[in-house]
């Protein structure tokens, strides 16, 4: 085999991983896929021995015993247990009634209700798909401005990703090796901030746009004859406080650190199953659908993190790792520079990956190098999971817009969608751009300023062409936290 | 090719019992996770036994299940341009994705992953922790998932070949 000089198997690897990806092959399989091949190079080039490859049991057996990883299983059946048995609709329902007469209420009812799915179950989809097929015609009815209102509700449901408990932050923990507690806590203010943002704008669009999001006729919001304001306390009680309990269950006792982020999730869980219960919703065939998509997600996302780290393995062996680092060191502006990159990088991949695959195939990439500038992680990973929020609405893959595409009636033009969305990332970038200028909005403390110095990398000496390393130890991607 | 797909068949039948088989166990870990962190706060004990099972149990779902989620097609793919292909050429990706790659990949983790397990049960490897599980049954479960994922590419694999060919029959 003619050799490939060591400076361009990096990039090699990489543009066959592109095409690997592109052409519609799974994608765990095509990161495991493209570590086979070029692991073969690297061992037939001498550049790595064959027994990193035959390592490979026991990073999985690495990755089952990551602890912290048990938390996705929980918080998407969690999240699961309480769609299906109906909270989103009963939210939605109360809280429409509420803000129903104020002009754009039913927006912000969603945005409300978003935010508090968000809060207790982390799963786009279910938010999206439950507020799309409830609020959406509704929203039609009476004359909301159809860009608006889709916009409202796909960006409402992205919440979801940024408010803790969110599946990303774990990952996002786990990759970057912060504690997810960390994460969470850094997240919350930037979220709340993003919710109030997407309030300002119903608020805007409802007085610069006469008309676009207009209040409902009086006869519709009611509950009922009768006193309706006891009614009304009543109802509010009884479909408010079960999910804020629940909230407080899972987020509070993770904050006050009684409970790991997997022990609240477990907890979670059962509270959903209980919640279901006293609803009486909760039934074989729901709990079986639950626990089937709550398998079938489970598997996706550990075999990408099994994937990437036959990749990985590959990818340091050819010393991709060096790479990336001289890449990104040769920006201008060192830190500054390397966020900017980093967050334009990540961005623009969002157009056509999702979060997982950001998270389990960039992000190992990124770390090293922003280790060595010692940028809080928590800081970091916070910017990130903002900016992967985009990923959910940019056109034409974002998930959140082909949920709501699903559920929405005809009458709605993809297009319309499309537009709805432009606004909602606008305000996304915007809090990156926020939480990039105030780090202190993640770490609570005045940062210390970004130095405008040239980056200076030294990099350890790794030889995986050693028989005796079986380099069975060494941090790989990607790294745990524990 | 009918016989094949007679064993395509039985495949699918067996990864679909074992897929939803191994979906309960998501809720009895969760149950053990919730009890584990009610008693740890409530009753100051933990048992290194009871945290190691949980990961025992979410290590079955996701590695026996695998093949279920091949069979769902639930691994997730880009479709950016697959989308435009026709059925022919999707199914060609798949077919040379898992001979040259897929499958490879499935042999050398079950070879190794087999010497890995067996290694540990020689030598009763336990859990350095005390109250700590024995280790050879987790390390099994990898060639377990391994090995169905291997059953399932090969059902795959026969289901794509009779895509192509009633294709181009019917043309």
């Amino acid at each position: 085999m003619p050799i490939i000089p060591l400076e361009w198997l990096p990039p090699i690897m990489f543009a066959v991983l592109l095409v690997f990806m592109v052409s519609g092959f799974p994608v765990a399989f095509a990161l495991a896929a493209n570590g086979l091949l070029f692991g073969y190079v690297a061992i037939e080039q001498g550049l790595m021995s064959p027994a990193l490859l035959q390592a490979l049991p026991d990073r999985i057996f690495g990755i089952m015993s990551n602890d912290t990883l048990l938390a996705i299983p929980f918080f998407t059946f969690m999240g699961l247990v309480l769609e299906r048995s109906g909270m989103a609709e009963d939210l939605l329902e109360t809280i429409g009634q509420l803000f129903g007469r104020v002009r754009g209420g039913l927006a912000y009812a969603v945005i409300l209700v978003g935010a508090l799915l968000a809060a207790t179950t982390g799963v786009v989809a279910a938010s999206v798909i439950s507020m799309g097929l409830i609020s959406l015609p509704v929203m039609l009815k009476y004359g909301y401005s159809k860009p608006v209102a889709t916009g409202v509700i796909a960006a409402s449901g992205t919440l979801a990703q940024i408010l803790p408990p969110s599946l990303v932050l774990i990952v996002l923990g786990d990759q970057l090796g912060v504690s997810v507690g960390e994460m969470y806590k850094g997240a919350m203010l930037p979220a709340l901030m993003l919710v109030g943002l997407f309030m300002l704008y119903v608020f805007a669009v409802t007085r610069l746009q006469q008309g676009a999001l207009p209040a409902l006729p009086p006869d519709v919001c009611t509950f009922g004859s009768g006193n309706v304001g006891l009614r009304k306390a009543c109802a509010v009680l009884f479909v408010l406080v079960p999910p804020v309990a629940l909230i407080f269950l899972v987020l509070g006792t993770i904050f006050l650190g009684i409970a790991t982020p997997t022990e609240g999730g477990a907890m979670g869980a059962v509270g959903a199953l209980v919640l279901a219960y006293f609803k009486k919703r909760l039934n074989l065939g729901m709990l079986k659908q639950s626990i089937d998509s709550t398998t079938k997600l489970s598997c996706f996302v550990l075999f990408i993190l099994i994937g990437s780290t036959v990749f990985g393995l590959t990818f340091r062996a050819v010393e991709g790792d060096l790479w990336i680092e001289h890449l990104m060191g040769d920006l201008p502006g060192g830190e500054l520079g390397f966020l900017m990159a980093v967050q334009i990088l990540i961005f623009v991949l969002g157009f056509f990956l999702d979060f997982f695959e950001i998270a389990f195939i960039v992000i190992p990439l990124l770390v090293p190098v922003a280790d060595k500038l010692s940028i809080d992680m928590v800081w970091f990973g916070v910017m990130i999971a903002m900016n992967m929020q985009t990923s959910f609405l940019t056109p034409p893959f974002g998930f959140s817009l082909f949920y709501l595409r699903s559920v929405a009636p005809k009458v709605i033009k993809t297009i319309e969608i499309y537009k709805g969305s432009m606004p909602f990332i606008a305000m996304q970038i915007i809090m990156v751009a926020v939480i990039f200028i105030f780090p202190e909005v993640v770490t609570r403390e005045k940062k210390v300023k970004l130095e405008d110095k040239p980056l200076s990398l030294e990099l350890p000496t790794q030889n995986y062409g050693d028989e005796n390393d079986l380099g069975g130890n060494q941090p790989f991607v990607p790294q745990f936290s524990e | 090719m009918n016989t094949l797909l007679g064993i395509s068949n039985r495949i699918d039948w067996l990864n679909t019992k074992v897929g939803v088989a191994v979906g309960w166990l998501i809720l009895i870990t969760t149950v053990v996770s919730a009890y584990n962190a009610v008693v740890r706060k409530a009753f100051d004990t933990s048992s290194n036994g009871m945290l190691e099972i949980q990961w025992y149990l979410f290590g079955a779902v996701f590695l026996l299940g695998s093949a279920y989620t091949l069979q769902q097609n639930a691994h997730v793919r880009i479709d950016l341009l697959s989308n435009r292909f026709t059925e022919k050429t999707r199914a060609w990706v798949d077919i040379v994705g898992h001979i040259f790659f897929t499958l490879p990949l499935i042999g050398l983790v079950i070879v190794h992953g087999w010497d890995f397990a067996y290694q540990s049960f020689l030598i009763n490897e336990y859990s350095p922790d005390s109250g700590g599980l024995i280790r050879w049954p987790a390390k099994t479960l990898i060639v377990l998932g391994f090995t169905l994922l291997g059953m399932q590419v090969f059902s795959e694999l026969i289901k794509k070949f009779a895509t192509l060919f009633n294709t181009q029959t019917v043309q």
